[in-house]
């Protein structure tokens, strides 16, 4: 086996390793950290439905982001959109064995390349346009979208202009990074910069703003239900607290 | 009215350029050793400051969720960028919401991320140094912890949070604001904001008995430390005497005179304020709302009911429950015991609206609103009500309760741009412990989005009264609204319409 093709395979466990274990470390973390108020933003939804339903619109639709700018909201959205398409895209080169139905019509789903491509330029120029944007840009906000453009536009010129590596080579190698059963990898410098730079993306995942992501679902402004009067919520620590003076004020009666 | 510049108000709101440091200084008058040490923080800035402080952020992060997430999860996407009065008001950047949480969040990615710690410049972390504490305390101290910002975060990040982690961090080095810490302290002394001591509070309401019986030929009564009544009132202590906030504390009076439910204030917990919250101590902020538990054991009601109080409200529907038990469905001992005395027909505690509400709906109270036809009436929606309360139990009642009860007492109401009103509604510009007059230039520009949307029905539709039903709400209007060439007496409290429109008996009825 070539030295870069063992380097990539080492690569890419070394990624998802990071990706993996940061990424439980942090939802952990959320997980672990009491809210100790009940602090949903309106409009609160007072019922557990409609609190689904307010995540839902949140994650799938960006609701908030949209009554508060058309235009991010528009750049962001087809970007995520384009993402998901092209994530499942993907999966015709992961899946062992033989492809479901679905995947083997999702060729199409190619084209995702573009609201995705169109998405990033939108953000990036916004960040370098609109002053207040820029003022609020590290320089951290720029690489993460200039290596997704990367991304994109490398996975484009290999889609769109012919110079796509040997498809079952490419599907032999992900397939043997599930299955433990490790083959080459073709390389093309395109293919290698653009698997390359998803292994950054992965490996940084949990250590940067991606963590938006996971994060929005413990967002306690959006995930609690407005019944702050109804039922009594109080943290551990608070309750700890609670029962100590309690039992404080016990031994000063008796 | 000192002398600040104000720009000729349009009508309609402009995003402006940013202004980097237009509004750089030092911030509002620090508090002294005394008032300090009287909250338990240290009386002045301690010397291993800097350490005790990134202690305390690693405290506050591992107890706050919200501050733990909202710390990690921003993405800078700027859609927070215009939607602050103190941005809109002053042009400095860092009064835009992310720029704010960035003076928190640069410092905890310096001390406790891999990125801050290895790779600052690229993550824009930054030390926490004397400059950057100069920093914390001038911006953190020009949030009105309103919540507006939060509204179209697309992962509801939420500046108050911050900004109330931020005051806590400081007040835990001896940094702690003189006006709110002030009030604190006389709370705690004495029982209200006002330090104003049980005998002078009950003379206070005794000459407003006779001011009211004088004026309406009817003898309402207000009850002080009444025991074994119904209903124990928590208001704002600025009810009891200050404009335009008494004429609705009258306003409560007749509705409950008219109610005849029996009722009581306490002298003990004569407050429904919490500046608790404003500086992010739970501890405080507790002690605050225990002192109202006690006062309603003590008194055997079985209700408590808020009145017109913005952060009040968010803290009793919101925290009340939670801080003391005070509210239903508690599974504990400690919560049980308050629980066990309150009357479960009734939400614990309740809202005066809520309760006018009802009596409306029930056709209780009788109005001639012919009396308020000289008025037309716009509504400000209170930020902490607005965002962080509700009231009757239905979706969107804070919205819905308080024009309703101004429609039953007046004939002409008429809302503000719906973008700057219920949950967009803008903050008056003197929430969050920012109602000092130290603070009084950006009290002013901060109530610019508030005075254009004014100007906007005022042209309109000829408004020339805005109820609001926050007691800093009132104070903060009575005081800029002369800046920006308008009526100071413009702005009412809700049940001082309700209060001038209501038809009374005589006798107070027997409550069936």
């Amino acid at each position: 086996m070539s030295l870069i093709s063992i380097l990539f395979i080492l690569l890419f466990y070394f990624s998802l390793l990071l990706f993996v274990v940061g990424l439980a470390r942090k939802v952990a973390q959320y997980w672990r950290t009491p809210a100790p108020f009940k602090i949903p933003i309106a409009p609160a939804p007072q019922t557990l439905p409609k609190l689904y339903l307010r995540m839902l619109r949140e994650i799938f639709l960006f609701e908030s982001l949209f009554k508060a700018n058309k235009w991010t909201w528009f750049f962001g959205w087809v970007f995520h959109f384009g993402l998901v398409l092209l994530f499942f895209r993907h999966l015709v080169y992961f899946w062992p064995g033989e492809l479901p139905e679905i995947l083997l019509h999702s060729s199409p789903l190619r084209f995702a390349a573009f609201p995705l491509m169109l998405g990033l330029l939108g953000l990036l120029g916004r960040r370098v346009i609109v002053d207040r944007v820029r003022y609020i840009s590290s320089p951290s906000d720029y690489l993460m979208l200039i290596l997704l453009i990367a991304i994109a536009f490398t996975g484009a010129l290999m889609t769109f202009f012919h110079n796509h590596p040997n498809m079952l080579l490419v599907k032999n190698f992900a397939q043997g990074l599930i299955t433990l059963n490790w083959s080459e990898l073709p390389e093309e410098g395109i293919f290698l910069a653009h698997i390359f730079l998803v292994l950054v993306l992965v490996a940084i995942f949990p250590i940067s703003k991606l963590l938006h992501a996971p994060g929005v679902f413990f967002s306690p402004t959006l995930n609690q239900l407005d019944n702050a009067r109804k039922k009594r919520h109080i943290s551990s620590w608070a309750l700890e607290k609670e029962e100590n003076e309690n039992g404080q004020d016990l031994e000063k009666n008796n | 009215m000192s002398d600040i510049k104000v720009e000729k108000l349009k009508t309609y709101i402009e995003t402006p350029l940013i202004e980097i440091d237009s509004m750089k200084g030092v911030g509002p008058f620090k508090a002294n050793k005394e008032t300090q040490e009287e909250l338990g923080f240290p009386g002045e800035k301690i010397d291993n400051w800097k350490e005790v402080a990134i202690n305390k952020i690693a405290d506050t992060v591992s107890k706050y969720r919200s501050v733990q997430v909202f710390l990690d999860i921003c993405v800078k996407c700027g859609a927070c960028t215009d939607k602050c009065h103190y941005y809109l008001g002053t042009s400095d950047p860092k009064n835009m919401p992310v720029a704010r949480q960035d003076l928190f969040r640069s410092v905890y990615r310096r001390y406790f991320t891999f990125s801050g710690k290895y790779f600052p410049k690229l993550v824009g972390a930054k030390d926490l140094d004397d400059e950057m504490l100069d920093d914390w305390y001038n911006y953190f101290h020009q949030c009105s912890q309103c919540r507006r910002c939060s509204v179209f975060c697309p992962y509801g990040i939420d500046t108050a949070e911050i900004s109330m982690a931020a005051r806590e961090v400081m007040n835990s080095i001896g940094v702690g604001q003189k006006y709110s810490n002030q009030i604190l302290g006389k709370v705690k002394k004495i029982g209200n904001n006002l330090g104003m001591p049980e005998p002078a509070f009950k003379d206070t309401l005794l000459d407003l008995e006779e001011e009211i019986e004088q004026e309406t030929g009817v003898a309402i009564r207000i009850p002080i430390d009444k025991k074994d009544v119904e209903v124990l009132l928590v208001a704002p202590s600025a009810d009891f005497f200050a404009e335009p906030h008494i004429d609705g504390f009258i306003g409560y009076a007749k509705v409950f005179h008219q109610s005849g439910v029996s009722w009581t204030l306490s002298s003990y917990a004569s407050e429904a304020a919490n500046f608790g919250m404003f500086i992010g101590s739970y501890e405080v902020m507790r002690q605050g709302a225990l002192r109202i538990r006690k006062a309603a054991i003590d008194l055997g009601v079985s209700r408590v009911i808020v009145g017109e109080c913005g952060h009040a409200w968010r803290v009793a529907y919101s925290f009340w429950n939670t801080l003391s038990g005070l509210g239903g469905g508690a599974g504990d001992e400690y919560a049980l015991q308050l629980q066990k005395q309150l009357d479960k027909r009734y939400p614990q505690p309740q809202h005066i609206i809520e309760f006018t509400y009802d009596l409306i709906q029930q056709g209780k109270l009788v109005f001639d609103k012919s009396r308020n036809d000289h008025r037309v009436v716009t509504f400000h929606d209170s930020c902490n009500i607005a965002r962080g309360s509700n009231m009757g139990d239905i979706e969107n009642g804070q919205f819905i309760l308080p024009r309703e009860v101004i429609k039953a007492a007046c004939s002409n109401f008429v809302d503000m741009p719906i973008e700057t009103i219920k949950i967009s509604t803008f903050c008056c510009g003197g929430g969050g412990g920012l109602l000092t007059d130290d603070l009084i230039e950006l009290r002013v520009k901060g109530a610019l989005p508030r005075m254009q949307a004014l100007k906007q029905a005022e042209e309109s539709d000829a408004v020339n009264t805005m109820a609001a039903l926050c007691a800093i709400c009132k104070s903060q209007f009575s005081k800029v609204l002369p800046y920006y060439e308008f009526d100071p007496y413009m702005v009412v409290s809700v049940h001082q319409l309700v209060g001038e429109a209501i038809i009374l008996d005589k006798e107070p009825k027997s409550k069936n």
